[in-house]
């Protein structure tokens, strides 16, 4: 049997969904829906299977999300529903449960969040509840694990029994033509107007206790410091700050360096035991110089990634993205974005992979595919490297600064872009912002790490699968020359050739070497590998080989702005459900970064 | 008078919900409705959108889509 796990955004369904299943999920395929649902099975309850569909608070089609979930109850016909409702804010979460009511699928309610409505010395008369409702009432506290097993085995039971809801009586389209004769309002206006008038009456019949809780109160004193009209933004660009530094350089990149080093010495092991066993030098080749220099490259940046997910989610759950959004909007709005794509973009200065995926959160399709454009821009994690090397060869002693020109310039760059696409191909407005500002809580530490774990595993699916075969691809490339003998030098290989059949294109930014060109091309892989690409192409000398002071100058703007690398581009063509819009992003964003490098190069050329 | 033009802090009940389509069902379907006591409780720091208090809990709308909510001070 299948559960579909319904209620509105801010209430625990993800916390309730772990509860339920423990660590026994995956992301779940259903043909007649494009959901990525995750789906899991119930604990105790082999034969039941629990989807987490995303939080709504209406059935009516507003944004994707909604459509996804009625889409999902009217076509994969889940055998029941468990309904979670947030106890502390009764009324607005119960009028999605009377739109499920009409489903007339078997149902029972799960009343989340009864340690807080405890603590705030309020009393809800769960009786009473059920019975003005007609469905099973289960009151939990999910982030406790308190009432689940109680739960599992009512909708288990409201499923055998074939319990189906009754549609309230109080809300039936009779009542609402009455409202409508009584108040002169609209057939729209009347439908809430009398589904919130008999949930008024119900919560008033059924909750009792202090007006405000005191989750409330608190949540109030910590916006009076965090959205506060002078210091909400330097509050805000002081978390962002906090955050990189302690990913990218306190945690993450230790971490790091000991996952590279244990790497490193792995792959001195194969390397050894190849050797000792007198494995053919080719095939050592590939398995020491193509895979694990490829896809060990890669694996070393999963502490970082997962690291950076850990503070993102902590952002979240604790509900101080929804005031970033807050705050942030009005400025998105003057390049036509909306305040949640603050989310996805700061991500992309970790990496592009998890900011496109981050775009799901986004309601409108228009704002999703604005955000996808516009992440390319922040400057990911990977490209720290490039910009590393070139400043200690041509610029040393102004490191800072040219780091802050390329981060703000990629951003200034991208603002800029938007704003050209919204008066072009965006044309139309953002979505209208109606968003809950959710009381501050303590994110559930099995979440947070299931969540790691999730992105964890996702990562190094990524890493097995398409880095490695790009590796692959690259290792032949680079080993074998037109005739598919092996190539007695780089310069002969077919990497070389290709790399030099593209290199005239770069002239006009200042280096049409065939090395510069197949180390961008090797960046395509992953961007870490334009410098060990160079390196390895350099033999070890001095990168003023290749370029002056201006032409790294083109150089820099180029790989700050050009496509993203082959995992972002999958993420990208994965989210956007499109190849062709796929492609016009990297070529387009390849055509930026022509244009912007030549200008630059022209520029340094002009002051030199 | 219209709930973008009510001051930080007051308290007033909707008379009548305007703008059209997804908008306006997702207004309503957040409980701003006619008659319901709505109070506006901060405006983000460039002035927009407005944080709202309503039916227990705290919603944000933009100054332009607050304007198409009338309400009448009490």
């Amino acid at each position: 049997m299948i559960l579909a796990l319904i209620g509105n955004q801010n209430c625990g369904k993800t916390t309730l969904f772990n509860e339920l299943t423990g660590a026994n999920r995956h992301v779940g395929n259903f043909p007649g829906v494009t959901v990525d649902a995750m789906e899991g099975v119930v604990r105790r309850h082999a034969g039941c299977r629990v989807v987490d569909l995303p939080g709504v608070y209406s059935l009516r089609p507003y944004s994707a999300e909604e459509e996804l979930t009625r889409d999902f109850i009217l076509r994969e016909k889940p055998d029941g529903i468990i309904n979670i409702v947030d106890g502390t804010n009764l009324e607005r979460n119960l009028y999605l449960t009377l739109q499920l009511l009409e489903m007339r699928v078997p149902m029972v309610l799960a009343l989340n969040m009864m340690d807080a409505v405890r603590a705030a010395g309020c009393f809800i008369n769960v009786q009473k509840l059920s019975e003005l409702l007609g469905v099973p009432v289960i009151p939990i506290a999910a982030s406790k694990g308190e009432g689940i097993e109680k739960l599992a085995d009512a909708a288990a039971a409201a499923v055998r029994e074939n319990r189906v809801p009754h549609p309230a009586a109080a809300c039936s389209p009779e009542k609402v033509l009455q409202t409508v004769q009584r108040t002169g309002l609209d057939r729209d206006a009347a439908d809430a107007a009398t589904r919130y008038a008999f949930l008024e009456a119900v919560c008033a019949e059924t909750v009792t206790g202090p007006a405000e809780c005191r989750q409330h109160t608190l949540s109030r004193r910590i916006d009076n410091v965090l959205t506060h009209k002078v210091f909400a933004i330097p509050i805000f660009v002081g978390v962002v700050l906090l955050v990189f530094w302690l990913t990218f350089d306190i945690v993450g990149e230790r971490l790091s360096v000991l996952l590279a080093g244990g790497v490193g010495n792995l792959t001195l092991i194969v390397e050894n035991v190849l050797t000792s066993w007198g494995i053919r030098p080719l095939v050592r080749s590939l398995v020491i110089d193509g895979v694990f220099a490829g896809v060990g490259n890669v694996l070393a940046f999963l502490p970082i990634i997962v690291v950076l997910f850990f503070f993102l989610s902590m952002l979240e759950d604790t509900g101080y993205m929804a005031r970033v959004a807050f705050v942030t909007d009005k400025p998105l709005r003057k390049i036509g974005l909306s305040g949640k794509s603050i989310v996805p973009l700061l991500i992309g200065f970790g990496c592009t992979v998890p900011a496109v995926m981050a775009t799901r959160t986004l309601t409108s399709r228009r704002d999703r595919r604005m955000t996808i454009l516009l992440t390319p821009f922040m400057s990911c994690s990977a490209k720290i490297p490039i910009y590393l090397l070139f400043t200690a060869s041509f610029y040393a002693g102004h490191k800072v600064g040219v780091l802050m020109v390329l981060y703000f310039g990629g951003v200034a760059l991208g603002a800029v872009y938007s704003l050209v696409c919204r008066s072009s191909v965006f044309r139309g407005k953002p979505v209208p912002f109606v968003m809950e500002l959710p009381d501050y809580r303590l994110p559930s530490a099995k979440t947070t790490f299931l969540l790691m774990w999730d992105k964890a595993k996702d990562f190094l699916r990524r890493a097995f699968t398409i880095v490695f075969a790009a590796s692959i691809v690259i290792w032949f490339l680079q080993t074998f020359d037109a005739r598919l003998g092996v190539a007695a030098s780089s310069s002969e290989s077919l990497l070389a050739l290709i790399g030099g059949f593209i290199a005239p294109i770069f002239a006009p930014l200042g280096f049409a070497d065939w090395r510069v060109s197949t180390a961008l091309l090797s960046g395509l892989m992953a961007k870490e590998s334009v410098v060990s690409t160079l390196g390895i192409l350099l033999g070890g000398g001095p990168l003023t080989r290749l370029f002056t002071c201006e032409s790294a100058a083109g150089f820099l703007t180029f790989t700050l702005l050009y496509t993203p690398c082959v995992a972002a581009i999958a993420a990208i063509r994965r989210e956007l459900d499109s190849v062709w819009q796929t492609a016009c992003i990297v070529v387009g964003q390849c055509a930026v970064a022509w244009v912007c490098g030549a200008i630059v190069f022209r520029i340094a050329q002009f002051f030199s | 008078m219209t709930l973008d033009k009510l001051p930080v802090g007051q308290t007033a009940v909707i008379t009548a919900v305007g703008g059209a389509g997804a908008l306006r069902l997702r207004m309503l379907d957040m409980g701003l409705i006619p008659q319901t006591w709505v109070k506006v409780t901060r405006v983000a720091p460039m002035g927009d959108p407005l944080e709202l208090r309503l039916r227990g809990y705290t919603l944000t709308l933009r100054r332009a889509d607050a304007a198409k909510i009338e309400v009448a001070a009490v």
